[in-house]
């Protein structure tokens, strides 16, 4: 199944949930926000938030800024 | 708080012949508790400072310790998947236990994307809600866009955030800005990045004059005289980013700011002396013995 993760095409295995996804991405436990669809996905409703095909899925850090 | 020394020194005859005037000499001699307030929060520091720019995370920690600042601006962006995971992340570097962040929208042209990155920045640093909000309206003097601006701050303020809100060194705005609910009004100086100092005193000081919510000068300083008129104007604090990171010693300028944040502050509870067009003698006339 096709997503747009930050931008880019990935594909990933159908069925996935949020956490899932994170888990796969080896962001497990970091300290990341998520939106998807622009939409924001609350780190509570990791578990069980269905991915679709073509969802566009936003995973955003800290950075330094002014 | 008077000094220590004030107090315990009792009043010479000499002292009691100074005549009163309306003067507030109430004001300590040095100021040990002049804290500052936003949003219910208060800090010690007048100066914010921005954590881009600077050439790695030591340097970065090391600037902002010299500072003395407690409230930090952070930027929220893509995460690197599969890519460095061993970097130190910003948060770490610069912990929530011992900084207050103040998560910013840079990079956001309009008043949709500015909301959905405080939404994102609330998520990550879980439910902390004071932002910065800045909404640019072109890339080559990313001066803000003032439309985009408050329809992003109403829809902020109306989801529970505390804005502070970077804008023009317009009064009228900066009104309109407190008048929504913003927490905090952060006329810029000048443009981004640009060091060239504040380029309309007379602006910033109204902005000050009207205010009844914390101004700051956010963006423009280039040196710490610039900070010092800032806060010389009466302004509550000073935000800064470039100004320390694109410095040739970065702690060492830090260090500097700190310092002219500091002076500014108190010349401004001073009280200058008037300006003269021409020459008063500080020593007596009378007495002259030729």
């Amino acid at each position: 199944m096709q997503i747009y993760l930050n931008g880019e095409e990935k594909q990933i295995p159908a069925n996935l949930d949020m956490a899932g996804l994170i888990g796969l991405l080896e962001l497990t436990g970091q300290r990341i926000a998520v939106e998807v669809n622009e939409e924001l996905v609350p780190r509570s409703s990791f578990e069980g938030h269905p991915i679709k095909a073509n969802d566009r899925v936003e995973i955003i850090h800290a950075v330094g800024g002014g | 708080m008077p000094s220590v020394a004030a107090e315990q020194t009792p009043a010479t005859p000499l002292n009691n012949q100074f005549p009163k005037t309306d003067i507030d000499r109430s004001m300590p001699n040095e100021i040990h508790n002049d804290s500052f307030s936003v949003a219910g929060r208060e800090f010690t520091s007048r100066l914010l400072v921005g954590t881009g720019k600077y050439k790695d995370m030591q340097e970065t920690r090391d600037a902002i310790d010299t500072s003395g600042a407690e409230i930090v601006t952070i930027a929220v962006r893509r995460t690197n998947i599969g890519q460095n995971k061993d970097e130190p992340n910003i948060l770490e570097v610069l912990p929530p236990s011992e900084f207050t962040y103040l998560p910013n929208t840079a990079g956001c042209f309009d008043a949709q994307t500015a909301v959905r990155t405080c939404r994102l920045a609330r998520e990550l640093l879980d439910g902390h809600n004071l932002v910065k909000l800045e909404v640019l309206g072109d890339e080559k003097t990313l001066f803000p866009d003032v439309v985009q601006t408050l329809q992003a701050a109403e829809e902020l303020i109306n989801d529970g955030f505390d804005v502070m809100v970077y804008t023009n060194d317009d009064p009228i705005m900066a009104k309109r800005l407190e008048e929504m609910g913003c927490v905090a009004v952060m006329p810029l100086a000048a443009p981004i990045g640009s060091g060239l100092g504040i380029r309309n005193r007379l602006n910033i000081r109204t902005i000050v004059e009207n205010a009844k919510v914390p101004i700051l000068v956010d963006a423009g300083v280039g040196t710490a005289s610039d900070a010092a008129v800032a806060m010389e104007l009466g302004c509550d604090g000073v935000l800064m980013n470039t100004a320390i990171a694109a410095a040739q010693n970065p702690v060492l300028m830090a260090s500097a700011m700190k310092k002219a944040i500091q002076a500014g502050r108190e010349a401004y509870l001073a009280g200058r002396m008037p300006a003269k067009r021409f020459a008063s003698a500080s020593s007596p006339v009378d007495g002259l013995f030729f």
